[in-house]
């Protein structure tokens, strides 16, 4: 292979890139090193265990990756804004289009909803940690170690071309030859196996390390919400493991799978793929409706109206997922009889949708509501989603999806239910759970602002894709003429498209306004919030809980207050907590480079990697550490500084 | 660590007890794994092309002696098991490196049997129906593999810390490990093996 294969050339947007990626890890060494924040670096972070701080660094990456995906959304509009425009060539547009889902769903979507469940579920619950606090960070270095190496992608021997979705026969070797779809299947198998851990992980930790007395039936909505969650995670990630497994087979020790000759099956990958892929949809979605769900009570000062209903509606909706995949391609000739069927179980989940809408808007009802901005994200979400959900009906439709397939009408439905389930419910819980972890609140003004600018934009960029989308026009193109009369809603979509921009530029604006001004405060509890998390005093201690709590009813926290009676009522006693290791850190490192020479078929250097990979493993084995106790002396002595309450 | 006497050491802590809880949820995934390659080769099974199809390369002989092979291993680890909780380490140490020979008995028979398919010019590359078969096969196989090297290394950890909780804990998760790999033997000798033959 020669260098101008390995390095992606003849762009200068690319050459750009490229020298911003040099300039600004330059900067970054250098400014570790001029702070001497190397050591803090490696000893707070790089090897924690710490569930919290492991969120933290979810949320982190996920921002950044909403940029990148959001930089490949506006290249798209950029492009589009104009009949027959120059911008970019086809090539470039199908890199752009596949990195911007791929980035966006796994990169941006999930892990800002691990890290949301990883900062709230075990304060939710009462617990110290998760139940494989090292295996949290395994799971983190290895989400990490794989969205790395899928963003070199562009820079390094070019981007995968085929659609987030990698339908074959074009993700082949032979239509699309560049190792682009090799980045694919190995770097979303790295991370997939970290979900996948996530997964195995939060189910343990839900099920056998609440605190005394909470039962299922008193499980916070959001904890509730990550349990389905993870349920689903266990069940459908394995079969994007295998689908991915057959990808790399088919693409790189030529095997057979979905070929178009010798047997091979190219529909075969459409099925496993949306066999994982549409309960993929749910595990992003439904965390955003816990969140909704805590958020809504919170600021209407009620309790969640209809709490088993609600859960009896995400069981419903978590079983109706794994049973309606092949809505996603009505067209490619599976005959009426199965497309009767999906398209049944496909209008069923509005039902329970319907019911949790509902529930929102009686909890309301009465409330004393107060408009804070991850309450503006609620309610802002439920008419918003309702459009999307409307118009999912309506392509669940199969006789009337025949129209409409493949056409912008899709891309803003699904931009319609993704934006306002997902990213507003992150959103909503960053701004509600961001006091927990650092002690002070973002700045309310500035953060409805940013609100405003990105809901009144969002509507401007993805409504007149479905004017656009019946009127004819197909996604995936990367031009179109004059003719076609797509001109002015395209352009209105991509002056939109600008406003989310800039939304999304002042919400980072409030992030850093609020870190060097906003005032600190020491009540652990700003919002007069109800669940079990807000009982622990901001910032949290590393160990959470300085004495077990003792739930008696649902929404705990809430009564307890209004009673005057302690939650606590144990004596202080040492603490266990687990030892940080460089272990989990390592063994991403270790994936990245055997992911890397896995794509570019360098197998020395993949067998090296691999070897490194089970060395890890046997040294992991073969280790005793049983973690260390925190004295009572020095729980009692941080518990009395961060409470100012005599003990 | 608080450790609880009255029940079996693998379970005697918490963390213990969460292990072993996750292990099964792991192989719930384990098996969503098989399950999605099983229906892969369900799907692909005739889908042979020019290439040779199922009767023509299936052999009855060794797939009893493999069969044979790993169902006594699943039973020799239970034996393990059996020993290590009423603390006979000798014995436990026996039955581990009696599972673990009769692993490697099994790999080689699959290997010769994969060699000898390649011989008879059946390569993963032939076929959609070849290509799901070794990969079927080929998939559980690394995981008897990655057992061998799990389980020897689990023998001098008990050598060298005798029976501990942890010891015992990682102990009976690999038998957990062990039996589900027989489980999933027994699907292949069924489903892919006698159907095939007939």
């Amino acid at each position: 292979m020669k260098w101008d294969e390995f390095f992606v050339t003849g762009e200068p947007m690319i050459y750009g890139a490229m020298v911003s990626i040099v300039i600004v890890s330059i900067a970054i060494v250098a400014g570790l090193t001029y702070f001497k924040k190397w050591g803090y670096l490696w000893r707070e972070w790089l090897t924690t265990v710490d569930h919290k701080k492991i969120g933290i660094m979810y949320i982190i990456s996920a921002l950044i990756m909403l940029f990148r995906g959001g930089v490949d959304g506006l290249l798209m509009r950029a492009q589009l804004a104009v009949p027959e425009n120059g911008l970019l060539d086809s090539q470039h547009y199908n890199e752009i289009f596949t990195t911007h889902g791929v980035i966006m769903i796994l990169f941006m979507a999930m892990p800002f909803i691990i890290g949301l469940m990883n900062v709230v579920v075990p304060l939710q619950i009462g617990a110290r940690d998760v139940a494989f606090p090292r295996l949290n960070a395994v799971s983190f270095w290895l989400f990490f170690a794989g969205a790395m190496l899928f963003n070199i992608s562009f820079v390094i021997g070019g981007s995968p071309d085929a659609g987030w979705t990698a339908y074959f026969p074009l993700s082949s070797i032979e239509f699309s030859p560049t190792v682009g779809n090799n980045y694919y299947s190995i770097a979303l198998q790295i991370s997939g196996l970290g979900t996948l851990m996530t997964g195995v992980n939060f189910i343990v930790t839900i099920l056998k390390m609440r605190a005394p007395g909470m039962t299922l039936m008193r499980m916070p909505m959001f904890t509730w919400s990550i349990l389905v969650t993870s349920v689903i995670i266990v069940f459908a990630f394995p079969v994007l493991t295998i689908a991915l497994l057959l990808m790399m087979l088919d693409r790189q020790f030529g095997s057979q799978f979905f070929t178009m000759a010798n047997g091979g099956m190219d529909m075969l990958w459409a099925n496993l793929f949306w066999v994982w892929g549409h309960p993929e949809v749910y595990i992003v979605i439904l965390p955003a409706f816990g969140i909704f769900s805590e958020v809504i009570s919170t600021f209407s000062r009620k309790n969640l109206y209809g709490y088993k209903s609600m859960v009896f509606s995400m069981v419903i909706i978590s079983l109706l997922s794994f049973v309606v995949w092949a809505h996603h391609f009505y067209t490619m000739g599976h005959g009426a009889m199965v497309n009767g069927v999906f398209s049944v179980t496909t209008m069923a989940i509005a039902i329970p949708t319907g019911i949790k809408i509902f529930n929102w808007l009686f909890t309301m009802h009465k409330g004393r509501i107060e408009f804070t901005t991850p309450m503006l994200y609620a309610l802002g979400f439920i008419p918003i989603f309702t459009i999307g959900g409307v118009t999912g009906v309506m392509l669940a439709m199969a006789s009337a999806d025949y129209q409409y397939h493949n056409t912008m009408f899709l891309v803003a439905h699904f931009h319609y239910v993704l934006i306002p389930g997902t990213v507003f419910g992150v959103l909503a819980g960053m701004y509600y759970w961001f006091p927990k972890l650092f002690g002070f609140r973002l700045n309310d003004k500035q953060g409805k602002l940013a609100f405003w600018i990105i809901v009144i934009s969002f509507n401007v960029t993805f409504l007149p894709l479905f004017a656009l989308g019946l009127n004819g026009m197909t996604r995936r193109m990367y031009t179109y003429s004059a003719e076609t009369g797509f001109g002015l809603l395209n352009l209105i979509a991509s002056i939109g498209a600008v406003g989310l921009a800039i939304g999304f530029a002042v919400l980072v604006y409030n992030i850093y306004w609020s870190f060097r001004y906003a005032p600190r405060e020491t009540n652990g509890d700003p919002w007069n919030a109800r669940t079990l998390e807000w009982s622990t005093p901001s910032p949290i201690p590393h160990y959470n809980f300085a004495r077990m709590p003792e739930i008696k009813e649902r929404d705990a926290f809430w009564f307890a207050k209004k009673s005057g009676k302690s939650l606590y009522t144990e004596e202080y006693s040492d603490i266990h907590m687990p030892n940080n290791s460089g272990q989990p850190f390592v063994l991403g490192v270790i994936f990245m480079i055997f992911g890397f020479f896995m794509v570019f078929n360098w197998w020395v250097g993949a067998v090296i990697g691999a070897i490194g990979i089970f060395v890890m493993m046997i040294i992991r084995s073969f280790e005793r550490d049983h973690g260390h106790y925190i004295p009572v002396k020095e729980v009692v002595a941080t518990e009395q500084r961060l409470r100012g309450e005599q003990v | 660590m608080k450790i609880d006497h009255a029940v079996p050491l693998e379970y005697s802590t918490e963390e213990n007890k969460n292990r072993i809880f996750g292990f099964w949820v792991f192989l719930g995934a384990e098996i969503v794994m098989f399950s999605t390659l099983f229906a892969v080769y369900f799907t692909l099974w005739n889908r042979t092309g020019n290439g040779p199809t199922a009767k023509e390369i299936f052999e009855i002989g060794p797939v009893l002696i493999e069969t044979f092979l790993l169902l006594t291993s699943s039973f020799t680890i239970g034996l393990a098991i059996n020993s290590m909780r009423q603390g006979l380490m000798k014995a436990t140490m026996g039955f581990f490196a009696v599972t673990l020979l009769l692993g490697l008995g099994f790999l080689g028979v699959e290997i010769i049997e994969f060699v000898t398919y390649v011989n008879e010019g059946a390569t993963l590359q032939t076929n959609a129906f070849m290509s799901s078969l070794f990969t079927l096969l080929g998939l559980h196989g690394a995981h008897v593999t990655l057992g061998l090297v799990w389980g020897g290394g689990l023998m001098l950890q008990m050598k060298r810390e005798g029976f501990t909780p942890d010891t015992a804990n990682k102990s009976f998760i690999f038998s957990l490990y062990w039996h589900f790999l027989d489980v999933v033997w027994i699907f292949i000798f069924s489903f892919v093996y006698l159907k095939g033959l007939m």
